[in-house]
C-alpha cells in the first residue's frame, strides 16, 4: 500500500523535516455539524485526522475522550453519521488521510464485511480497533488490507520483542506505539528519551513502517519526541471542546488553535 | 455447539479463550496482553501445583469456612405443597457471600506473583468487602472500584470495605453501577498492570478471570455434590439447582460437578435480574434474548442497542444489575445444558418476604430472585422433586431498601 494516503502524508512531513501531526476527535462530539466543521478545520494543520467513533463503554479511555464520547452519544451519533461525516469531509479534502477508531463492539453489530464495505465507500483510510489485539485481528486485518484499507496495529511498553517482532511484520503502512502504560490522556509519566528508545527499537525493525508515538502528548510534550515519524494528540484536543463548551466560546476556533499551535512546535 | 464431560466446563474453550466458538475470547488493549498472558501462564502453574491446591483447601476450610450448610426448609415447602426445598446456604462463608472464594484466590494469586496492590470492582459491595478481607488478611493494599449508585443503596458493605482499610473509588461514568465500576477497574488496570494485581467480581471479563473466578467457585458444588449424597445416599432422580445469575460466578460454582448428568435428572435453571415490573430496563441478557456482543473484554449475551451501545439496566439487587453475563452461561444456555429465566423487583421482594416468613433464613435480593423461580415451580412438583437454592448471599447490606420497600427490616 505504498502509495496510500496515510504512507504519503508521512513522506510529505519528512520532506519538511518534521513529524507528521495526527489529531483525534470524536465524531457527534458535540454534535454531527460541529464536529465536522472542526475536523476540516483542524485538518489544515493536521497531516492525518483520526475520528473516534464513539462507544459508551469505553475500556482503554481516560476521562478526556471519555466526556467527548458521552457527549456525542449524548447528542444522538450513530454509527452511520460517522461514515457520514468522514464521506462529507473527504467531498473537499480528498487527499487527507482518515482513520477511523473505536472499539469491535461496533463494527461486531455492524457486520465487518459490512463495515469494511461501508468503510470504503466513505474513503476511510485506516482503522484502530483498540480492543482487537495481534493475533485476534489476523482475519480482520487481512480483510482490509484487501479493501487497501489500513489496519493500524498497537504496540505498548508491555509488548515482549517476540510479540512486538510477529506485530511488525504483520501489521501496513502505519504502527502506534503506545506511549506509557496508561489510558487516553494520562500524564506523560516516562521521560521522553525512554520512550523514543522503545520507539527506535521498533523502527529499527522495519524502517519502512510509520511509527507515531500518542498517549500523554499534550502542547507542552510535544516537543521533546519530534524525532518520531508522527505524533498523535487527542485528549489535549478533546479537552479543548469541553473548556470552550463551558466558556460558551466558539469551538472550531479554539480547538483549530490548539492545532495550529501543536504544528507550530513540532516545525 | 456440544458440551464435554468429565472436562471442566471453565476448560472447554478453543486456543483463542472462546466457549463454543463464539462466547468468551480475550478482547483487551495491547498494554493487558503481557499482564493477561502472566496471569494465564502462572494460574496453569498454580492449579496443578500441590503446595498451592493445599494452600487453597486450608483457607476454604479455616477463613472462608467449609463446607457451608445444605438445609431443607421444612416450612417452606409444607406451606407450598409441592416439590421439597432445599438451600445450600453460602451465605454462612466468611464474609456472608460466595464472593469470598474468588477474593481468596486472587489474593493468592496476587501473592506468589509478587505484587502488593490489588484492585477489584464491585456491584451489590460483597466482591469488593471480601476482596477487602482477603487483602487485608494477605497483607495486599487494595482499592474497589463502585459505582456512586451502589455505594448508596448498599452502604453496610461500603463500611465494612473501610473498616478493612481498602479505598473504595466511586465511579459516576454512564448508570453509576456495576458495569461501569468494571471498566473503571480495568481502565486503572491499564495504567497500572506493572505492579498491581486486578481480580474481576464474577466469571466475566477476558477469558482468564473467567476460569479463575470458576475455579474458586467450584467450591460450592464440591461440597453440596458430598452433602446430598450424605443426604440421599445418593444423587436424586428429580433435582433442580436454581440459582441467580448476575455475572454468574454463583450460578457456576453452583452447578459445576453436576454439568455432566443428565437434565433431566439435574436441571439447572439461572434466575435473571428482570427489573421493576413497569420498566422496560433489566438485567437479563440471557431470558431476555439480549443479542451477543462484546463487553469488558468478552463476547456474551449483552444488552445493547443495535449500535453496539451498552443499555442501562435497572434492578433492585446491585450484585444482578449487569448488562452481560458470563461466557460459559451463553454456552450453557445454546447447548440448552442449563434453562434461564427471569424474576421481577417484586417477586424478589415476595419472595424475601415469604421466605424470611417461613424460615431461619436471611437471602439478599440476589438469591431472592432464585428463590422467586422455586416458589414459582415448587407447588406444580411432586414432592420426590428436590428443589435446592443457593442461598449465596446474606441481606444485611439490603437492610435500607428492604426496610424501605417492605416496611420493617
Ligand atoms: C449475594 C450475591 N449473589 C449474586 C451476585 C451476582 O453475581 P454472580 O452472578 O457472579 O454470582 C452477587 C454480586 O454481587 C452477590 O453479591
Amino acid at each position: 500500500m505504498s502509495n496510500s494516503l496515510i504512507n504519503i502524508s508521512f513522506k510529505n512531513a519528512k520532506k519538511e523535516n518534521r513529524p507528521a501531526l495526527l489529531t483525534y476527535t470524536v465524531a457527534g462530539d458535540n454534535t454531527k455539524k460541529k464536529s465536522l466543521e472542526i475536523l476540516k478545520s483542524i485538518s489544515e494543520y493536521a497531516d492525518i485526522c483520526e475520528l473516534g467513533f464513539p462507544h459508551n463503554t469505553p475500556i482503554a479511555d481516560g476521562g478526556q475522550i471519555q466526556t467527548s464520547a458521552y457527549r456525542a452519544i449524548k447528542n444522538g451519533i450513530q454509527i452511520n453519521d460517522v461514515f457520514s461525516i468522514v464521506k462529507s469531509f473527504k467531498k473537499t479534502k480528498k487527499n487527507k488521510p482518515i482513520i477511523l477508531m473505536g472499539y469491535y463492539n461496533m463494527i461486531y453489530q455492524f457486520n465487518e464485511n459490512k463495515f469494511i464495505k461501508k468503510c470504503k465507500e466513505s474513503k476511510v483510510d485506516g482503522l484502530i480497533v483498540v480492543d482487537l489485539p495481534y493475533p485476534e485481528n489476523k482475519i480482520f486485518a487481512s480483510k482490509c488490507k484487501k479493501k487497501k484499507i489500513n489496519f493500524i496495529q498497537l504496540i505498548s511498553p508491555t509488548t515482549s520483542k517476540k510479540r512486538r517482532n510477529q506485530i511488525i511484520k504483520d501489521s501496513h503502512d502505519m504502527i502506534y506505539y503506545i506511549s506509557m502504560l496508561s489510558t487516553t490522556g494520562g500524564k506523560l509519566k516516562v521521560s521522553p528519551k525512554k520512550i523514543l528508545q522503545e520507539y527506535t527499537k521498533i523502527k529499527k525493525q522495519n524502517k519502512l513502517k510509520n511509527i507515531v508515538i500518542g498517549f500523554g502528548i499534550t502542547e507542552k510534550t510535544i516537543k521533546s519526541l519530534k524525532k518520531a515519524d508522527g505524533l498523535v494528540v487527542g485528549s489535549a484536543i478533546c479537552k479543548e471542546i469541553t473548556n470552550s463548551i463551558k466558556k460558551r466560546q466558539n469551538t472550531v476556533t479554539n480547538v483549530t488553535n490548539v492545532v495550529k499551535r501543536l504544528k507550530n512546535k513540532i516545525k | 455447539m456440544k458440551l464435554k464431560k468429565k472436562i471442566a466446563l471453565i476448560d472447554q474453550h478453543n486456543k483463542f479463550g472462546f466457549w463454543g466458538g463464539k462466547f468468551g475470547g480475550s478482547f483487551i488493549p495491547e498494554t493487558l496482553k503481557k499482564p493477561v498472558e502472566d496471569l494465564t501462564k502462572k494460574f496453569q502453574k498454580l492449579r496443578k501445583d500441590k503446595k498451592f491446591l493445599k494452600k487453597r483447601d486450608f483457607y476454604f476450610k479455616n477463613y472462608v469456612g467449609s463446607p457451608t450448610s445444605f438445609i431443607k426448609l421444612e416450612k417452606l415447602t409444607d406451606h407450598l405443597n409441592g416439590a421439597q426445598i432445599w438451600a445450600k446456604v453460602v451465605s454462612e462463608a466468611n464474609g456472608g457471600a460466595h464472593k469470598i472464594y474468588n477474593a481468596t484466590v486472587h489474593a493468592l494469586i496476587c501473592k506468589s506473583m509478587g505484587k502488593k496492590y490489588i484492585v477489584g470492582d464491585t456491584g451489590a459491595g460483597y466482591a469488593g468487602k471480601m476482596l477487602s478481607m482477603a487483602a487485608k488478611k494477605f497483607g495486599l493494599k487494595c482499592k474497589i472500584f463502585m459505582g456512586a449508585k451502589d455505594i448508596k443503596r448498599q452502604k453496610p458493605n461500603c463500611d465494612a470495605m473501610r473498616k478493612n482499610g481498602a479505598e473504595i473509588i466511586p465511579v459516576y461514568s454512564g448508570s453509576q453501577t456495576l458495569v461501569d465500576a468494571v471498566s473503571e477497574c480495568m481502565r486503572y488496570w491499564v495504567s497500572n498492570c506493572d505492579n498491581t494485581h486486578m481480580c474481576v467480581g464474577s466469571t466475566v471479563g477476558p477469558n482468564i478471570f473467567v476460569k479463575i473466578c470458576g475455579w474458586s467457585t467450584a467450591q460450592i458444588s464440591r461440597e453440596l455434590k458430598i452433602q446430598i449424597k450424605d443426604e440421599f445416599k445418593k444423587i436424586p432422580k428429580k433435582i433442580k439447582l436454581i440459582n441467580c445469575v448476575g455475572g454468574g460466578s454463583s450460578a457456576y460454582g453452583f452447578w459445576s460437578n453436576f454439568i455432566d448428568y443428565d437434565k433431566k435428572q439435574v436441571e439447572l435453571i439461572g434466575v435473571e435480574a428482570g427489573g421493576p415490573e413497569n420498566s422496560k430496563l433489566h438485567a437479563a441478557p440471557l431470558s431476555r434474548n439480549a443479542k451477543i456482543g462484546i463487553l469488558h473484554g468478552a463476547a456474551s449475551y449483552v444488552c445493547q442497542n443495535k449500535d453496539g451501545q451498552i443499555e442501562e439496566t435497572e434492578s433492585i439487587s446491585a450484585g444482578l444489575d449487569y448488562p452481560g453475563v458470563s461466557p460459559i452461561h451463553c454456552f450453557l444456555k445454546d447447548t440448552r445444558r442449563a434453562r434461564y429465566t427471569y424474576a421481577t423487583d417484586e417477586e424478589a421482594l415476595n419472595a424475601y418476604k415469604m421466605v424470611t416468613h417461613f424460615e431461619n433464613l436471611n437471602p439478599s435480593l440476589e438469591p431472592s430472585h432464585a428463590f422467586a423461580e422455586a416458589i414459582k415451580i415448587a407447588p406444580k412438583l411432586n414432592k420426590e422433586t428436590i428443589i435446592i437454592v443457593n442461598s449465596c448471599g446474606d441481606a444485611k447490606k439490603d437492610r435500607d431498601i428492604i426496610k424501605q420497600k417492605l416496611g420493617k427490616y
